[in-house]
C-alpha cells in the first residue's frame, strides 16, 4: 500500500506539467489566507480580461492565452512552488502581487530569463532596467507613490508642511519598509516629523500602534497595508476617532473591501491610485457581453467594477499589449520569454492606444524603455464615499517628485548591481 | 521470511552493536542512499528539486534537531523558528563578511552560533518544565524575529529589510544564488541531511542519547542514578539548536534565496516542525524523516492532483488541501498515537513473524 501511494504520487506530480501550445500566461493569485480579500478581485479582474481575449478576440494575434493559476496565499514558500510549477509550462511573464515573492524572483527569473512584472510593487529600483533587465514595474512604484502622497499634503497646507508630524503604518517586511527611505528623504526637503509603526504579518494585531497614534496625534498617518491589515487599520482609526481625511492609504490600501466593514464611518478615507476608478468605460459592455453574462467570469463574479478588479484587468491588460508589441517585433504570433521582455522594454501606451481598447482615460501614458522600466509615476488620490458605496478621485494625476527619487532609484540599484556582480548595461 | 535475525550471525562487538543489525534493514539503507546520491541527481529537474525535494531534506534536518530536544530529551520547544532565523542571519553575516571562505564551513558555524544561542535559551529548563518551558522557549520565537527585524546590523542596513544570499560555490560548482543548478543544491543539502542523520542516529544510540532518554523518563530518578541534568539538558539544548541552525542556513542560502524574517522563520515555522516530529513520531530520527516527508509532500501532492489532475479551481483545492492534511493528522493520531515511526515499528514486527502469526 505504501508503494502504490508513492507510485501515485509520482505520477500525479508528474503529471502537474501541462502541455503547452498557446501563450501562456501564469496567475500567481491568492484566494485564501489573510490576504485573499484583496487577492480575489485582482486575481478575478486578471482573468476575466483574459477570457475576454480569448472569446471576443481568440487570444493574442490569433494565438489563444492559457492561463495558468496557482495558488501562493502570499507565501513565499509556495511562490517558489508556483514559480517552478508554472515555468514547466512556458509562462510569458511573471505577475505575483507580492513583494516579498517577487524579491524571490528577480534572481531566479533573471536566471532564466523570463520577465516579471510587477505593477506599482516589487523593488522599486527595478525601474533602471540596465541592473534589472527582466523586472519592470511601470506605470508607478513606491516610491512614486510616496512622493505623490506627500504632494498631495503640501497641496492642503499651501506648499509647506514644516513641523507637521506624520506617521507612517506599515506592514513590517519589504513591501511596508519601502517608502521609509523615500519619505525620510522627502521629511529632510519639506521639513515634517516621521515617525514609523510596523504593523507584523499578517497585521490583526494593531491596539498598540493606534494607541500610539491617539496619544502622539500626528497630523496625517499614511498607511503601507495590505490584506486584513488594512480592514483592521482602518477599523482602528475609526475607533479612535482618527479624522479620515487625514488618513492616506497607498494604492493597496484603498479598495472596497478595506472600508467597507468599518461602515459608514469610513467615509472620507484617502488612498491613491495610478489608474481610474469605476465601470464607465466601453470595455465593460464587451466584458458583460462575452464574460460575465456567459458565465464564464472568475471566481464568484462579485468582484467586477471594484477597484482591485480594475487593476488586475488593468496588470493583464499591459502584459497583452506587451505581448502584441512582442509579436510585432518578432514577427511570429508564439512569442518566448525573452521576446516578451523585449516587447515589454518597447510597450508604449498612449491615449489612442487606451481608447482602442475600450478605456480611454484609465491609465497614465508611459513610454518604456531600458533606462526606465518603471514609467513616469504618476498618481491621484481617490476618496471613499461611504454612502454611494464607491471611491472617488479628489485630484488630477500628479507626477512623483523625480529630482528625490531619480538618485535614490541609482543609489539603489547601483547597490544591487555590486552586491550581485552584475555589470549594468541595455541588452 | 526474509526479515529476521536468524541466520545473520555476529562474530565481533562491532557488528553486534551495528545500527541495523538486520540485514534486510541494512541493505534497504544501502539502496536508499544509492538511490538518493547516484540516481537522483541525475533524474532531478528544477521543479523536483526546489519544490520538493529541498524543504523535505531541510525541514527533515529541522525536525532531527527538534525530535532530539523534544522526543529524546522531554523539553517542549516552541523556538525553532527563531532558532532557524539565528541560523540564516549567522550564515548571511558570515557569507558577506568572509566571502572567500567556503559555504559548508559558514553553514556549520551558522550551527555553531544557534547552539551558543539555544544553550542561552535553554538555561530556563534547569528550573521550568512542560508547557511552562515551551511558554519560555516561545519568548526566544518572538525575541528573536523581533531582533532581526529591529536591528539593521543583522541586515547588512538593506533598505527592505531583507537577506539575499549571495552566489557561492563548493569545488567550483555554484550552490547558491539563482544560477546554482538544481542538482548541486540537492546534493549539497542531502549531504547535510545524511551527515545530520548518521550524527542524531550515533549521539542517541550512545551515552549522551542514554542520559537525554532518562531525563525525559523521569528527571529526579535520573538525578538519582547519577546523571548530570545541566549538561544533559543543555547538551539536548545545544545539539538540537545546532541542527536548527544549519536548517535554517540551508533553508535561506540553498533554498530560498531571499528571506523575509517574520513571514519566513515566524511562529508558523516553529508549530509546522513541532508537527513534523508529532506525526512522523517523537524519539525517531526516522520518524523525523516520515514527517517532513508528510507535511511538505502532501500538500504539492494533493495540489496537483487536485488542480492539476482534476482541473478544480485553486481556492477550492487550497481550502481541500487544509481540510485533507488536517483531517488526515487526526486519523493518523488516533490510529497510531506514536507517530508514523510506531507504524513502522510494528510493521517490522508483523514482518518478523511473517508468514507465521504466532
Amino acid at each position: 500500500m505504501k508503494l502504490t501511494f508513492t507510485m501515485a504520487a509520482v505520477a500525479a506530480i508528474m503529471a502537474a506539467a501541462p502541455a503547452s501550445a498557446d501563450l501562456t500566461f501564469s496567475a500567481l493569485s491568492y484566494r485564501t489566507g489573510p490576504y485573499a480579500a484583496n487577492g480575489i478581485p485582482f486575481a478575478d479582474g486578471y482573468q476575466d480580461y483574459f477570457t475576454l481575449l480569448n472569446e471576443r478576440d481568440g487570444g493574442i494575434g490569433g494565438e489563444k492565452i492559457n492561463l495558468v493559476e496557482c495558488e501562493t496565499g502570499y507565501n513565499t514558500e509556495k511562490g517558489v512552488e508556483c514559480y517552478e510549477s508554472t515555468k514547466g509550462s512556458g509562462a510569458l511573464v511573471y505577475q505575483p502581487l507580492s513583494t516579498g515573492i517577487t524579491y524571490q524572483l528577480i534572481p531566479k527569473a533573471t536566471a532564466d530569463s523570463i520577465p516579471v512584472h510587477s505593477m506599482g510593487y516589487g523593488r522599486t529600483s527595478a525601474k533602471n532596467g540596465a541592473v534589472f533587465p527582466y523586472i519592470f514595474n511601470y506605470p508607478a512604484n513606491y516610491w512614486d507613490g510616496a512622493s505623490v502622497a506627500i504632494k498631495h499634503l503640501l497641496d492642503e497646507n499651501g506648499g509647506d508642511l514644516s513641523g507637521k508630524k506624520i506617521a507612517l503604518v506599515y506592514h513590517n517586511s519589504a513591501y511596508g519598509k519601502e517608502p521609509i527611505r523615500t519619505l525620510e528623504e522627502l521629511a529632510k526637503k519639506h521639513g515634517y516629523e516621521l515617525s514609523l509603526l510596523p504593523v507584523d504579518h499578517p497585521g490583526q494585531e494593531q491596539k498598540s500602534q493606534w494607541l500610539q497614534i491617539r496619544r502622539e496625534k500626528p497630523d496625517y498617518v499614511i498607511m503601507w497595508g495590505w490584506g486584513v491589515m488594512n480592514q483592521v487599520a482602518i477599523q482602528e482609526a475609526v475607533n479612535i476617532r482618527y479624522p479620515m481625511d487625514q488618513f492616506i492609504g497607498i494604492w493597496w490600501s484603498g479598495s472596497e473591501n478595506d472600508v467597507k466593514p468599518a461602515g459608514p464611518k469610513a467615509d472620507g478615507y484617502k488612498a491613491l491610485t495610478f489608474h481610474n476608478l469605476g465601470m464607465d468605460y466601453p470595455l465593460y459592455d464587451d466584458m458583460k457581453k462575452y464574460v460575465i453574462d456567459a458565465g464564464k467570469a472568475a471566481g464568484a463574479g462579485d468582484q467586477v467594477g471594484t477597484v482591485l478588479y480594475n487593476r488586475g484587468m488593468y496588470a493583464a491588460m499591459l502584459a497583452a499589449e506587451a505581448a502584441k508589441t512582442a509579436q510585432e517585433m518578432s514577427g511570429t504570433a508564439q512569442i518566448t520569454p525573452a521576446q516578451m521582455r523585449d516587447g515589454m522594454e518597447h510597450l508604449v501606451i498612449t491615449e489612442e492606444k487606451m481608447a482602442g481598447l475600450g478605456l480611454p482615460n484609465f491609465g497614465p501614458e508611459f513610454e518604456v524603455t531600458c533606462e526606465n522600466h518603471g514609467g513616469n509615476g504618476f498618481a491621484a488620490v481617490s476618496q471613499w464615499n461611504a454612502a454611494e458605496g464607491h471611491f472617488n478621485l479628489i485630484t488630477d494625476y500628479m507626477q512623483s517628485d523625480q529630482e528625490v527619487l531619480a538618485p535614490l532609484v541609482e543609489a539603489d540599484s547601483k547597490a544591487y548591481a555590486e552586491e550581485s556582480g552584475i555589470t549594468p548595461g541595455c541588452m | 521470511m526474509f526479515y529476521r535475525e536468524a541466520g545473520d550471525f555476529k562474530t565481533t562487538y562491532v557488528d553486534d552493536n551495528q545500527t541495523f543489525p538486520i540485514k534486510f534493514d541494512r541493505y534497504r539503507y544501502y539502496a536508499v542512499l544509492f538511490v538518493a546520491l547516484a540516481i537522483v541527481p541525475f533524474l532531478v529537474n528544477d521543479y523536483w528539486a526546489n519544490a520538493v525535494l529541498l524543504p523535505f531534506l531541510i525541514y527533515a534536518i529541522a525536525a532531527i534537531g527538534l525530535n532530539i530536544l523534544v522526543g529524546y530529551c522531554g523539553q517542549l520547544s516552541l523556538g525553532t523558528g527563531g532558532f532557524m532565523a539565528v541560523g540564516a542571519y549567522a550564515c548571511y553575516k558570515l557569507m558577506t563578511a568572509f566571502p572567500e571562505v567556503s559555504i559548508v564551513i559558514h553553514v556549520i558555524l551558522a550551527g555553531g552560533v544557534t547552539a551558543g544561542v539555544g544553550v542561552l535559551f535553554g538555561l530556563p529548563s534547569l528550573r521550568i518544565k512542560g508547557f511552562y518551558l515551551a511558554v519560555a522557549t516561545l519568548a526566544a520565537q518572538f525575541f528573536l524575529v523581533w531582533l532581526f527585524n529591529k536591528v539593521p546590523w543583522f541586515y547588512n542596513y538593506s533598505a527592505s529589510g531583507q537577506i539575499s544570499a549571495p552566489e557561492r560555490s563548493v569545488f567550483g560548482i555554484v550552490v547558491t544564488g539563482a544560477n546554482a543548478d538544481s542538482w548541486a543544491k540537492y546534493m549539497i543539502c542531502l549531504v547535510f541531511v545524511f551527515g545530520a542523520a548518521w550524527l542524531a542516529r550515533n549521539l542517541t544510540r550512545g551515552s549522551v542519547g542514554r542520559r537525554w532518554m532518562a531525563i525525559r523518563d523521569m528527571d529526579i530518578a535520573a538525578e538519582i542514578i547519577g546523571v548530570n541534568p545541566l549538561k544533559a539538558k543543555l547538551t539536548a539544548f545545544a545539539v538540537s539548536s545546532f541542527f536548527v541552525g544549519v536548517a535554517g542556513a540551508l533553508f535561506f542560502s540553498v533554498y530560498l534565496g531571499a528571506v523575509e524574517v517574520g513571514e519566513v522563520f515566524g511562529i508558523q515555522k516553529s508549530f509546522l516542525v513541532l508537527f513534523m516530529i508529532i506525526i512522523g513520531g517523537l524519539g525517531s530520527i526516522f520518524g523525523s524523516f516520515a514527517g517532513a516527508a508528510f507535511i511538505v509532500l502532501l500538500p504539492v501532492f494533493l495540489k496537483n492532483v487536485l488542480v492539476g489532475g482534476f482541473g478544480w479551481a485553486t481556492d477550492l483545492a487550497a481550502h481541500l488541501e487544509i481540510m485533507i492534511l488536517g483531517g488526515l493528522i487526526v486519523v493518523f493520531l488516533i490510529a497510531e498515537p506514536h507517530g508514523l515511526a510506531q507504524l513502522w515499528r510494528v510493521a517490522k514486527e508483523k514482518l518478523r513473524l511473517w508468514p507465521f502469526p504466532h
